[in-house]
């Protein structure tokens, strides 16, 4: 018998949370994920150790996770784009006291209140720390139901080894899509290792604190050094990307999350019509899989970037490059959802414009 | 030599950095010799605020977890639904839990949390220079309202403990101050009591102390005290507001 569920993105995250450990969430009400919420508070009601909170707000939604992570549990929040915005203050404080956390963020089209439509709005805010502060956060984009199950137990895992939060960006796709998927094992909380750091009552041994606040300079000097040779670190160790026919490839395709599903569908177009033309996926957006990009333009020139914003991405990506290639952009924002047929029109006129059919 | 008063066990050796004539030094002994008494320290968790009291976890010593501004009740909240045996408190100021941590406050509250609220009312931002607070009373002079507070600029001084009186949730809600000795004993009794409220799983409880400011409020620490009975106390009376836990001692 198969193992495969048929699950829609935003119930896959939430059961491959509570795999993973997670028995605590808070969140609040909002559209395009309310089915992440709604099976937490199912799934939690159904564990003996399981806590779930609709809080009164998304502020008070992220610093509930932030007291019950101090107090060891695994725990996470998700949201869409606005009240995302709204839990970047305790993002920061997590960030900054060192605290696990995973949070989830189905985009949806924005600024302001925007629409509830799949957007990649969101890039600058997760991937540039998002809250105030010299911080970053972990952010996975999975790609598919199956990759949504693997990078939730991934995000737990790097949540507490590196003691930071994560963030799962998808979109309204991403969330409402229903696919096919194998769920890890479940892990009992029991079975994870013990945090020597947590507060539960200093009991046999010293009292502990867990703060933010660092009033002299050279301490919070020191702070932020520890913090930033921390991102160096995840940088070395958990940086993926996928390449996709990128072996024989004069053009490639660079976008994530659905960007990237749409964008395989119109690389498989073209390649029908001859066209050498492939896809790199950053599944890490921070950290940036710059590297691996940097590497690729030794023999590709041309790097199409292809995301559901007016053009987010795009300036790690000419990071990367560091000047090499050339790098052009096709973007849909506001929650419009391009067709492989859209994109293989957008890559071939590059293709062709450029002479690459003669290379 | 016999010794007649120490320093309660869960007060550092820390030299406390409030203003002359401060209230919060009081309270913090109210509070660690309460929990002494009850000798809770070792499942004891305490969250400090942002204001005047940010460096509590410098001063009590327990595990302590630091809130952004405002969140002390949704940070309690956490911790005491992850670890329920434990005791959980929060620390926080006027215009921390009256202003900018109003929903957290009456959320927890509502809920019915089983935490404990030390609500130090000072009647103004006393960290940030004598700003007006939620609390600050009409006419009161502050930083930034000049000729007085007035209602209609303003607003009124905002009833946080009796609003919180009104959810179901809550439990013992108490207002006291540390203007006289006999105020300060009253106090740590109703300091106490909401601990045992806590230990005893009945629910939200919080205590209101009114605490001299004379830093900000431009009095002699001994003025500051008096001010308290002649003018604070007439808009927020001294009393117990809510008791759904009778005796349980």
């Amino acid at each position: 018998m198969s193992n495969k569920q048929l699950m829609r993105g935003s119930q896959v995250i939430a059961e491959a949370a509570i795999r993973a450990g997670c028995r605590f969430y808070s969140g609040y009400p909002i559209t395009p994920q309310n089915e992440m919420t709604e099976y937490m508070a199912n799934a939690m009601a159904e564990l003996s150790d399981g806590t779930f909170i609709q809080a009164e707000s998304e502020i008070a939604a992220i610093n509930m996770v932030l007291g019950a992570s101090s107090a060891g549990v695994r725990s996470m929040t998700s949201s869409s784009s606005p009240g995302m915005s709204l839990k970047q203050e305790g993002i920061s404080f997590l960030a900054a006291s060192e605290l696990p956390a995973v949070i989830v963020n189905t985009m949806r089209g924005g600024p302001g209140l925007g629409n509830i439509a799949p957007s990649q709005g969101d890039y600058f805010q997760a991937t540039r720390g998002g809250g105030h502060g010299d911080y970053r956060s972990i952010v996975l984009a999975p790609d598919s139901g199956q990759e949504e199950a693997d990078l939730t137990r991934k995000a737990f895992e790097y949540a507490d080894k590196y003691r930071t939060p994560v963030l799962i960006l998808v979109d309204g796709m991403m969330g409402q899509m229903m696919e096919p998927v194998i769920f890890p094992d479940p892990i009992d909380p029991l079975d994870l290792p013990p945090k020597p750091w947590i507060l539960d009552g200093a009991k046999g041994r010293p009292s502990r604190i867990i703060k933010s606040l660092i009033l002299d300079t050279r301490e919070m000097e020191d702070h932020n050094w520890k913090l930033a040779r921390k991102y160096e670190n995840i940088a070395r160790e958990i940086t993926t990307a996928e390449s996709y026919l990128t072996e024989d490839a004069n053009m490639v395709v660079i976008a994530y999350g659905t960007a990237a599903r749409i964008a395989k569908g119109a690389i498989k177009r073209v390649r029908e019509m001859g066209l050498k033309v492939g896809l790199f996926r950053p599944i890490t957006l921070y950290p940036f899989p710059n590297k691996a990009l940097l590497e690729m333009s030794r023999v590709v020139k041309h790097f199409l970037v292809f995301e559901m914003s007016t053009g987010q991405m795009i300036e790690d990506v000419k990071l990367s490059l560091e000047g090499r290639g050339n790098v052009h952009f096709y973007g849909r924002p506001g929650g419009i959802i391009s067709t492989p047929d859209e994109i293989s029109k957008e890559i071939s006129s590059i293709y062709y414009r450029q002479n690459l059919e003669e290379e | 030599m016999k010794q007649i008063f120490q320093k309660p066990k869960y007060l550092k050796d820390a030299v406390f950095h409030y203003c002359p004539g401060c209230g919060h030094s009081i309270i913090h002994r109210l509070v660690a010799e309460v929990i002494e008494e009850l000798d809770i320290a070792e499942k004891t968790i305490g969250v400090p605020p942002a204001g005047c009291a940010v460096l509590a976890y410098d001063y009590f010593d327990l595990d302590m977890c630091e809130a952004p501004h405002g969140r002390g009740a949704a940070v309690a909240t956490g911790i005491k639904r992850t670890l329920p045996d434990r005791i959980v408190f929060s620390y926080q100021g006027d215009g921390d839990i009256a202003a900018i941590g109003t929903a957290e406050t009456i959320h927890a509250a509502n809920r019915g949390e089983n935490i404990t609220i030390i609500f130090v009312n000072n009647s103004c931002y006393g960290m940030t220079g004598g700003q007006m607070a939620p609390t600050t009373l009409l006419g009161q002079n502050s930083s930034t309202t000049p000729g007085g507070r007035d209602s209609l600029r303003d607003g009124s001084p905002i009833d946080l403990s009796e609003m919180l009186a009104i959810t179901k949730g809550s439990v013992y809600i108490e207002r006291t101050s540390v203007n006289s000795p006999k105020n300060i004993r009253k106090t740590k009794k109703a300091i106490k009591k909401a601990f045992k409220v806590q230990m005893a799983g009945l629910g939200f409880s919080l205590v209101e102390v009114l605490s001299p400011c004379p830093t900000n409020w431009k009095l002699s620490p001994v003025d500051a005290c008096k001010w308290i009975d002649e003018s604070i106390a007439k808009t927020y009376p001294m009393k117990v507001i809510k008791d759904e836990a009778g005796n349980i001692d």
